[in-house]
């Protein structure tokens, strides 16, 4: 037995959710199929909290204008050039209407409070964080008689020359174990969560990776769509991979477990030793570049280290750093070399020239005669108790994806647009982001692309 | 280490917080979390004070149960708060009483009201309890009205100590400089905080309660209690001011202020606690401190049961059952006043003081 919608959503994050409000208002029959539970709906998109998006004048949330160039710009800057110039710059102009669609959805933002991050001129922040905002989006999907059943995970999809026919489920809805439906938008993420996919690219080391959010993205749909001739896009071994506490649970520790101390100390592998400039650059980028830093490490695992003088410099963190009075007792409980530690941090403060310190700039302290050095922000480490966080590669989301078109329509291997398979959010953000990330580019990915998708889905199914 | 276990999650909860911050748009607790890195009992408390229960950071939060972080904000401040209120009594020895606060206050109620009764009954006859009496001075045909000012002046001024003293050492706890002084403008904006609600309504969305939808009307009927009680107490003072001012004496006719803010207040002293126990039975368990039943019933109870009997006695009161539900009402408003300082009837003044601190707080931030 089966059932016949005019428009199919897998996935239930932020993409799925904003592709089925836009394809239920274009007058089209929706179904979603979110392959969670109730509570861990919405996949990665339950712990986001901004959104980048261009504008042309500040606004009760901004606190200035961010042009479309800019933030083209700023997106040529972290992928180094690599992205596909005209739907980046098609999914720039979209966002800015983005901005105020989002909220016709029930969606509101936080007036800006001039509060923790840096990024109050180009990014918007969810009230009450990603959760809230889903939340919302859940409520008016519903409200108009959008279909949205969990625990629902698509097994199987039913895929005959580059078109949609029919998805099978893991467990029947309402007795019928396959779903039809004239048009398919996938969005069902990223393959972050599959450790044994990841394992293809990184070999063991996978094993030691952390994932910050869901485990429910283990990349089937990407994996079948790929398998059934959609045409792929992006280096599988990119990703958004941060340094996080290494002792966050292994999935959907959120955003709580990050550290952003980086620059206020050293950072040291399990042999004691420095292995990258802590003070290369400013956050954003600083924050990014850890995670393969750490990933290329031996057994995944760095310390940063640092001390009291610092402590209140950064974010307060979830779990408190490990103290020694002493450099070789701070060793002992991280089970580094005491010696090792002890040459590294006196090398270091040896190094250290004077400067006059400050963290929101390229400041002049910085270290001369050792490698790698430390070109910015470098203080000697000397003060007691002595203090140090273990971090691990976290894995935030995956960029391998299907290839789309300004409709976001999947493109097959033969180059042919698909009849009726359209594609948003994480599963198709390698479009955009060949690598690197800017903050809140995720959510402006699924937004964007989740309307357009959704819109060009009922469409479709309408004629 | 804190001086409770529930001190001890609500510390483990803040530092999840801290951390987080995504709920620092809904309400004053997370930015009053965001000036400090470390919390001790009084910040806590403080805290604890400043959380009005909408329930938004709970439906909110991406590691509410069952992620394993197990963070809900709104119950365990709920606990905090109530365990508080003991903690603070003044004076200490009958602290004890916020533990069995539904079971005294009903006995309160109870045994204020039989007295009243007998105590009528004693010093009348039947034929004065059960009469008829209208037009000016009727209700002091069973109580001199001298009597009946000094016992609810000295019921109301016990009251008043009682909370101030409590005030006081929850005053000092929460940070407040020792001998330190509120000033008139955070007073002025912890009023209008207050007044307004502010911090109930999910950042703006309105109270959650049985699900996630913010569809709670409890602001509502928070504002018809609230407001009933103090247009209660203004229809009584406006009585007192007559009385003593111009003569008149009681019962006035319906149209006369006294009688027009004390119905206007009746009703929402009726409505707004049907209200709040509606709410509070159909509301997630999640989100409730369970242990404090009797006390939330207990206080709901004690303020509908005001309400109702002055309500009856203003509709009866020109025939033979105003006597006895002249006994009822008095006896319930001194049941009142006497619990007040052992019962939920404090959140107020602890949450008040709070926002006074919060204001206080911002301003020096800023
Ligand atoms: C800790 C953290 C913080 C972040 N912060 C931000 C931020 O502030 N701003 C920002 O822009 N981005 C942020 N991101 C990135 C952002 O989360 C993602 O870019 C975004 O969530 C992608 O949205 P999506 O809808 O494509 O995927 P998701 O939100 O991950 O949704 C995918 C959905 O597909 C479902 N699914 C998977 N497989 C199946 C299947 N076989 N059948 C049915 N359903 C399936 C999943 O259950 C899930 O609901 C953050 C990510 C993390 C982990
Ligand atoms: S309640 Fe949850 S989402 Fe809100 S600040 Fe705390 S941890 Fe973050
Ligand atoms: S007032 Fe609401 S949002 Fe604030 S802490 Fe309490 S329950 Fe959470």
């Amino acid at each position: 037995m089966s059932k016949k919608y005019d428009v199919l959503v897998i996935g239930g994050g932020n993409a799925a959710l904003c592709a089925a409000i836009a394809a239920r208002r274009g007058g089209a029959s929706v179904v979603v199929l979110e392959g969670a539970p109730k509570f861990y709906r919405g996949g990665n998109t339950r712990h986001t909290r901004n959104m980048r998006c261009a504008h042309d004048a500040a606004t009760e949330i901004l606190t200035g204008p961010y042009t479309e160039e800019e933030f083209w710009k700023d997106l040529l800057l972290v992928t180094g050039g690599q992205t596909d110039e005209e739907l980046a710059r098609h999914m720039i102009r979209e966002s800015k209407d983005i901005l105020n669609w989002i909220v016709e959805q029930g969606v509101r933002w936080q007036p800006s409070l001039g509060g923790t991050l840096s990024l109050g001129r180009t990014n918007s922040f969810f009230l009450g964080g990603g959760r809230a905002m889903l939340n919302a989006l859940y409520l008016t999907a519903e409200q108009l008689g959008v279909e949205i059943h969990y625990d629902a995970e698509v097994t199987d999809l039913v895929i005959e020359d580059g078109m949609f026919l029919a998805a099978r489920l893991k467990r029947p809805i309402d007795g019928a174990n396959e779903i039809r439906a004239t048009s398919l938008v996938a969005a069902a993420g990223g393959f972050e969560a599959n450790i044994e996919w990841l394992k293809e690219y990184w070999g063991d080391a996978a094993d030691n990776f952390l994932i910050r959010g869901t485990p429910y993205n283990r990349g089937s749909i990407l994996k079948m769509l790929l398998a059934k001739g959609v045409q792929d896009v992006g280096d599988p071994t990119q990703c958004h991979a941060v340094a996080i506490d290494a002792r966050a649970p292994k999935f959907d520790g959120g955003i709580i477990t990050r550290h952003d101390s980086v620059v206020f100390g050293i950072v040291v592998n399990k042999h004691a030793q420095r292995f990258y400039d802590e003070g290369e650059d400013i956050w954003p980028k600083r924050y990014a570049i850890w995670g393969r830093l750490v990933a290329a490490q031996p057994d995944q695992i760095a310390y940063i280290i640092f001390d009291s003088t610092v402590v209140t410099s950064f974010m307060p963190t979830l779990f408190p750093p490990i103290a020694g009075q002493t450099v070789a007792e701070l060793a002992g409980k991280l089970d580094l070399d005491p010696a090792a530690l002890e040459k590294t941090v006196a090398d270091f403060n040896a190094a250290v020239r004077p400067g006059i310190f400050d963290h929101t700039i390229l400041d002049d302290c910085r270290t001369e005669g050792i490698t790698p050095p430390k070109t910015h922000w470098a203080r000697r480490i000397e003060t007691p108790p002595y203090l140090a966080y273990p971090v691990r590669p976290g894995i935030t989301f995956t960029y391998l994806g299907t290839r789309v078109t300004r409709e976001a329509r999947m493109l097959m291997k033969d180059g042919k647009p698909s009849a009726n398979m359209f594609a948003a959010g994480e599963i198709m953000a390698g479009n955009v982001l060949g690598k690197g990330y800017a903050a809140g580019m995720g959510m402006t990915i699924g937004s964007v692309f989740g309307r357009i998708a959704g819109r060009e889905a009922a469409k479709h199914a309408r004629n | 280490m804190h001086g409770t276990r529930i001190l001890d999650e609500a510390d483990r909860l803040m530092t999840v917080c801290n951390s987080c911050r995504y709920c620092e748009g809904l309400c004053a607790v997370f930015p009053a979390m965001e000036m400090r890195r470390a919390f001790s009992d009084g910040d806590l408390n403080y805290l604890a004070h400043l959380c009005h229960a909408c329930g938004a950071c709970y439906v909110d939060c991406q590691f509410s149960p069952p992620h394993e972080f197990n963070v809900n904000v709104p119950k365990t401040l709920a606990v905090a708060r109530a365990e508080s209120y003991a903690a603070y009594a003044w004076p200490r020895a009958l602290s004890g009483v916020f533990a069995r606060n539904g079971l005294v206050i009903s006995l309160m109620a109870a045994l204020s009201m039989a007295a009243f009764i007998l105590g009528f009954a004693a010093a009348h006859d039947r034929d004065v309890l059960f009469g008829v009496h209208t037009g000016p001075g009727a209700f002091y045909k069973l109580m001199p009205h001298n009597a009946m000012a000094a016992l609810f002046g000295a019921a109301l001024l016990y009251a008043i100590l009682a909370l101030v003293m409590s005030v006081r050492t929850f005053w000092r706890d929460i940070g407040a400089p020792i001998g330190g002084r509120a000033d008139s403008g955070s007073i002025f904006q912890a009023i209008r905080d207050a007044g307004e609600l502010r911090y109930l309504h999910g950042g703006g969305v309105g109270c959650y309660n049985e699900d996630d939808r913010p569809t709670d009307r409890r602001k509502l009927y928070h504002h018809l209690t609230f407001y009933g009680f103090l247009l209660c107490f203004a229809a009584t003072c406006v009585g007192t001011l007559y009385h003593y001012l111009l003569g008149r004496e009681a019962p006035y006719p319906w149209w006369d202020l006294p009688v027009v803010l004390g119905t206007l207040g009746g009703i929402g002293l009726v409505v707004g606690p049907i209200g709040l126990f509606a709410a509070r039975m159909q509301r997630d368990s999640e989100l409730l401190d369970e242990g404090r039943y009797g006390m939330d019933v207990g206080f709901i109870a004690m303020v509908f049961l005001n309400g109702i009997t002055g309500l009856a006695l203003l509709s009866l009161r020109e025939t033979a059952a105003m006597g006895p539900l002249l006994a009822l009402h008095l006896g319930a408003v001194f049941a009142l006043f006497i619990t007040m300082p052992y019962g939920k009837f404090v959140h107020g003044i602890y949450r008040f003081t709070a926002l006074v601190r919060y204001a206080q707080e911002r301003r020096s931030a800023s």
